[in-house]
């Protein structure tokens, strides 16, 4: 779906900024804002770039910058933490190639780290793209990402 | 065994989340056909006599905060939200709540926002939450379709419009205030207080706000009143609470009891014990922003009064243990980076002193000649600044686990040397 279509979506009022911002990054493939959305966003609900920016740059699920077709948020708080995540991280850098924040050379993966995702019973936690995972293990890593390279083929 | 007696997860694993049919035929909506015949007044009476309190962790009268908007102005704007950005650490109750039952969550706001009399309301829903996005926006289209929202609601000529609102990952919008600001499309910075949400929350209108699981409870406390809900859970404390429990325990999860279970009860009974047959540690109440239970604790009763007067918040009402064998100064250390990673840098106090918090500790710990004796009481002293000199309740917190994890556990051990 293209910008235009998700602007019609919404009334033109500044609180539904996130909400579309949402709408756009998940509908590309890069998990982004690009510049030209940022552009018509602000024209469309009549604020400045810079506020739009401002809202991106201030929360994390947000991003500017392209990133892979799917991100890969390993959560980082106390009790996932306690129950392991540390190495899990370590695992995937390693599988993956990357350091926290880059995106795997195959533009598949984006390794990112969250704060508690609800998830904690099942500890460790971390989520791709929109969907949950828990109880986290190396072989479910594994298959995880070969889940998700076969997805893409 | 001890058998869990649930309200707010009353419907949870019994019906289907995206089936109104069946949330109707568990006697859904039936509290809100009840209160739509009733003056508003009686209900938020109702709520009050309750003794209901926010469980978002605050633990506010909730009566008392729908009662200041209910009567602050009769004709203007006013709007209700759902506080759904659960961040703390160890809470996932509310993520329950909208993943198995979002009908009751519905059905709790639609009598909070007769009893003010708003006609507007938002669920705003931390962004992760993807299946709680859309099971409540199902709720909602639902909803819709039998007149249970919208124009003239069950015919009774009150009119409510719902709308779902996404967080976009940051655990500030949690605060009431914050989560305004977010809700008005800005980035969450917290505004100072008071004004009071009641009095000047959203674009300036009163605004009721409250916790996933206190709009649960209404539907039953409307149904069947005050005095039934009174006569569960403790005096100070009444009605029933979600615990969530993880960390170091056979079967982690979620657990609804009424308010004066034991931590014992919890993590021996409800939790299945300690795993791996090890000795308890401490636990974590409350969260990352909560404090630590030694094992002197274990028989306190869970209720927000009963738990302070030993140095305890109930917060969210998380369990989080940890066995004897954990480091819990490396759990402290990763508490301290959660909060060095959330603040949000708007009180320099708060924006230096979390990093500065989580340094010191880190470098104290690199070194051989650690010592508790000393650390401890310069990280407390610093916390405490902290927490004078902040604005929102993030600074407020690195205090109450720093505090009670020393005062409670590492003062003994380090005694014991
Ligand atoms: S206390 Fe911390 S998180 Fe809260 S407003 Fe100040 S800087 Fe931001
Ligand atoms: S701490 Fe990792 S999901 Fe809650």
């Amino acid at each position: 779906m293209e910008v235009e279509k998700i602007l019609s979506k919404y009334p033109r009022r500044k609180d539904y900024l996130l909400e579309i911002l949402h709408d756009i990054q998940n509908h590309s493939t890069k998990n982004f804002i690009p510049e030209e959305a940022v552009q018509r966003v602000a024209e469309h609900l009549n604020i400045k770039k810079a506020q739009v920016y401002g809202v991106i740059g201030y929360y994390s699920m947000l991003s500017i910058k392209p990133r892979g077709r799917y991100v890969i948020r390993v959560c980082a708080s106390p009790i996932c933490n306690m129950m392991g995540s540390c190495s899990l991280l370590d695992y995937l850098k390693q599988k993956l190639g990357v350091e926290l924040g880059e995106t795997s050379a195959d533009g598949l993966f984006t390794l990112e780290t969250s704060e508690c995702l609800g998830n904690c019973a099942a500890a460790p936690a971390m989520m791709v793209n929109q969907e949950m995972y828990g109880k986290l293990t190396p072989e479910m890593i594994d298959s995880l990402l070969e889940h998700y390279s076969r997805q893409t083929k | 065994m001890l058998k869990e007696y649930r309200i707010a997860l009353r419907n949870s694993g019994l019906i289907n989340p995206e089936s109104i049919d069946e949330f109707i035929a568990a006697d859904g909506y039936q509290a809100l056909r009840k209160a739509l015949k009733s003056e508003p007044l009686g209900i938020y009476e109702e709520i009050y006599d309750s003794g209901l309190r926010g469980r978002g962790g605050a633990g506010f009268p909730t009566g008392a905060k729908e009662k200041a908007a209910a009567v602050i102005c009769s004709d203007c704007e006013k709007y209700v939200i759902c506080n759904a950005d659960e961040g703390e650490p160890g809470t996932f109750k509310d993520r329950i709540i909208m993943e198995t039952d979002p009908h009751s969550l519905i059905e709790g706001l639609v009598i909070a926002a007769y009893s003010i009399g708003a006609h507007k309301g938002f669920v705003y829903i931390r962004g992760e939450y993807e299946l709680s996005i859309q099971r409540v926006q199902n709720a909602i289209e639902q909803a819709y379709g039998r007149g249970f929202l919208g124009k003239n609601i069950l015919g009774s000529g009150f009119d409510f419009d719902l709308e779902v609102r996404r967080g976009a990952g940051s655990y500030l919008c949690g605060e009431e205030l914050t989560l305004i600001e977010s809700v008005e499309g800005k980035r969450g910075y917290p505004r100072i207080k008071p004004p009071y949400p009641a009095e000047k929350g959203l674009w300036g209108s009163p605004t009721l706000i409250n916790n996933v699981e206190t709009l649960a409870n209404f539907p039953a406390i409307i149904l069947n009143g005050a005095k039934w809900y009174r006569s569960l859970g403790t005096e100070n404390s009444p009605g029933t609470k979600i615990f969530t429990i993880s960390g170091d325990v056979n079967k982690p999860g979620f657990y609804e009891f009424p308010m004066g279970i034991t931590l014992r009860e919890l993590i021996y009974d409800v939790a299945g014990g300690i795993r791996n047959g090890k000795p308890f540690g401490a636990a974590l109440i409350g969260g990352a922003a909560g404090t630590f239970a030694s094992e002197q604790h274990l028989d306190v009763p869970m209720g927000y009064d009963k738990l302070r007067e030993v140095g305890l918040t109930l917060g969210s009402g998380a369990v989080i243990v940890m066995d004897g064998t954990r480091n819990l100064n490396q759990t402290m250390l990763s508490i301290l980076k959660f909060f060095k990673h959330e603040s949000c840098g708007k009180c320099i106090p708060c924006r230096v002193g979390t990093t500065q918090l989580h340094n010191t500790l880190k470098d104290s710990l690199a070194q051989q000649s650690f010592n508790n004796n000393q650390v401890y009481p310069e990280l407390i002293r610093q916390a405490e600044l902290i927490a004078r000199t902040s604005l929102c309740p993030l600074g407020q917190s690195p205090i109450l686990p720093l505090k009670s994890l020393w005062e409670h556990i590492l003062v003994k051990q380090t005694a014991n040397k």
